[in-house]
């Protein structure tokens, strides 16, 4: 399997408070890759590090290969625009419309007719089950529905690979379970790696082929492998705890 | 196009096959959907179109938004796409997009005629006036339940808001004030200079400031300056229901929030109306001292005299009133924000708009009401 990310040694802060030091990681192509751990451990501090929100103040990720924050920005651009990026509450434009979220990265990065713009955007809206609703307003539809619509907008330039950041977050448990299918669907589908960033057990089990588990104490990763492979074998208590929900207690503080 | 990327081909009568060439991907270029289509209408014989890809190079979802088109018309036509064939990806992302079932009702609105135009934008207006004096209802309620001690207050708040819209705004207060000062000045000294009454600078600057220039700039500089970020701030607070959740609590928001900003302006604007009145004088002073040669001692004499006490009232009754202007016109606005971020920017708009126009024609009332009574 190619190797798609790879994180090296990196450690992230804020300032100079430390939040995350030390992570080794890779993801492979085609892998539903999921970045699990408590609330507050710095899961989507990681992510903003993998999208180019954040810089890292040691390390390296690599995108095949390629160094994502050793690059000038045109550079780091060029890669970036091989993401999609499904955001917590979808971070929908609030004046746009659902066609016209949609239609922005398709605008701005390729040259298609306003004709083509328009039915590239209905079809992405059609993936995520929203078809026909590209007139309305984000503030016209549900938390769920504008979740989903994010993620059109996310896979509207067909990207390579798809981050979420808590994309099960606020949702009932039947709105996370369709998305969780359709995370599942649209990585068959367009082929793409998938990061998640999540600490809904029933996701991670359900979609998560590979897992990197950090720990707010130690402020560092202290696992990683398949979600269900963890579960079964790994010794270490406070990775028990979590993907039990607490059930196995007692080793920890 | 047709020739490059599409061939069609009729196998039967009943079957169109068409061969797709060539790189599909959007940015290529990708032919449109009603070429096929117009065959579909040349020959209602054809039942099924069978789609042949080996000489497909390259594909991506402008290619599947094709097929989602065709797939769409070949339903409405009665007619079967085949889906064998296609690349894997392909297929799944088109049952993936047909799976769930388009919303019928498309929700455009229909262009709307002249009258209707007129009569909308006369509605509006009715409207926006009883929603104004619903708010103005609603303080005045807010006022009376705090003065029975039945309000929620917080002094705290009050103090906070008072500090940001009066000391904080010395120093542009300052700035501008002397530099109309100055140009008052300037401008009388050309004229006055004519006749040799240098000295009535003083007069004219004391008079203009105290009665109505310092309450103008004052008020205008805090349309800007306050009005405008209580109008986003409660906008920002409107959008991400915070203000829902005082409501739900039991907490009126027109008491907490609104009731300690007005307060905190109409306190502030008088304070800061005589600080840029002083200032004004002072600029009068520099530039009647530097360019006419003045005494200043003499300059500020003479203001003295000029100035009543009746201009200074005047002055402050302008002030008083325009910082009901600009709070109420700023915290309105923003509490009937639209929840997006663009209603944000068009509720900050419309309060420093309402409040600048609502200070001119304030001060054209006072002015004439002055003029009448003979103050």
């Amino acid at each position: 399997m190619d190797t798609v990310i790879e994180v090296r040694n990196l450690d992230l802060s804020y300032g100079d408070y430390a939040v995350m030091q030390g992570l080794n990681f890779t993801v492979q192509k085609g892998d539903i890759f999921v970045v699990m751990g408590g609330s507050g451990c710095g899961k989507s501090t990681l992510l903003k590090a993998m999208v180019g929100l954040l810089e890292p103040v040691k390390g390296e990720v690599l995108y095949e290969g390629k160094s994502f924050w050793g690059e000038d920005d045109a550079k780091r651009n060029a890669i970036m625009r091989r993401f999609g990026v499904l955001y917590q509450g979808g971070a929908l434009w609030s004046s746009l419309t659902l066609g016209e979220n949609v239609a922005l990265p398709l605008k701005l990065y390729s040259r298609l007719s306003d004709e083509q713009v328009r039915e590239m955007s209905e079809l992405k809206l059609s993936l995520v089950g929203l078809g026909g609703y590209s007139s309305l307003f984000p503030s016209q539809i549900s938390g769920g529905m504008r979740k989903r619509a994010g993620l059109a907008r996310a896979i509207a330039l067909d990207p390579d690979i798809i981050f979420f950041d808590e994309p099960s977050a606020g949702l009932d448990p039947v709105s996370a379970r369709m998305l969780d299918d359709l995370i599942i669907q649209l990585r068959d589908a367009l082929g793409a790696t998938i990061v998640v960033v999540t600490h809904e057990l029933a996701s991670i089990f359900a979609v998560g082929s590979n897992a990197v588990f950090l720990d707010a104490g130690t402020k560092t990763m202290i696992a990683t492998g398949s979600p269900k492979e963890l579960l079964a074998n790994s010794k270490d208590p406070r990775v028990m705890q979590f993907l039990t929900r607490g059930q196995m207690q007692g080793a920890i503080r | 196009m047709s020739s490059e990327k599409l061939l069609l081909d009729y196998p039967t009568p009943e079957t169109l096959q068409i061969k797709l060439i060539g790189d599909w991907r959007a940015g290529a270029g990708i032919p449109p959907v009603s070429e096929v289509a117009a065959q579909l209408t040349a020959h209602p014989d054809i039942k099924q179109i069978k789609v042949d890809v080996l000489a497909l190079s390259h594909w991506d979802s402008g290619f599947v938004s094709f097929l989602l088109k065709l797939e769409r018309d070949c339903e409405a036509k009665g007619v079967r796409l085949m889906q064998e064939g296609l690349p894997q990806g392909a297929q799944k992302l088109l049952a993936l997009a047909l799976k769930v079932r388009q919303m019928d009702t498309p929700r455009t609105a229909l262009p709307e005629s002249f009258f209707e135009g007129v009569g909308g934008r006369a509605i509006k207006i009715k409207d926006g006036a009883l929603s104004l004096l619903d708010f103005l209802g609603e303080i005045v309620f807010a006022f009376g339940r705090l003065v029975k001690g039945k309000a929620f207050f917080s002094l705290s708040d009050f103090l906070f808001i008072s500090q940001r819209c009066g000391v904080d705004a010395l120093p542009l207060v300052s700035l501008i004030s002397i530099l109309v000062g100055m140009i008052l000045a300037f401008v009388g000294a050309i004229q006055l200079k004519l006749f040799g009454a240098q000295i009535y600078i003083a007069d004219i600057v004391g008079i203009a400031m105290v009665r109505v220039m310092g309450a103008v700039m004052t008020g205008i500089l805090m349309s800007g300056r306050t009005g405008a970020s209580f109008a986003a701030e409660l906008g920002i607070m409107q959008t991400n229901e915070e203000i829902d959740a005082f409501r739900t609590l039991g907490v009126n928001p027109v008491e907490y929030l609104v009731v300690p900003r007005v307060m905190a302006l109409v306190l502030m604007m008088p304070l800061l109306t005589l600080y840029a009145d002083l200032m004004g004088i002072l600029g009068g002073l520099v530039v009647s001292s530097g360019m006419l040669g003045i005494n200043p001692i003499e300059y500020l004499n003479h203001t003295k005299e000029a100035v009543k006490l009746n201009n200074l009232w005047v002055g402050l009754a302008h002030s008083i009133v325009f910082g009901i202007i600009i709070a109420v016109a700023g915290c309105l606005r923003g509490i009937r924000c639209d929840r997006s971020a663009s209603g944000v920017g068009e509720a900050t708009t419309q309060a420093v708009v309402s409040a600048i126009t609502g200070i001119v024609i304030a001060t054209a009332i006072i002015t004439f009401v002055c003029q009448v009574i003979g103050v």
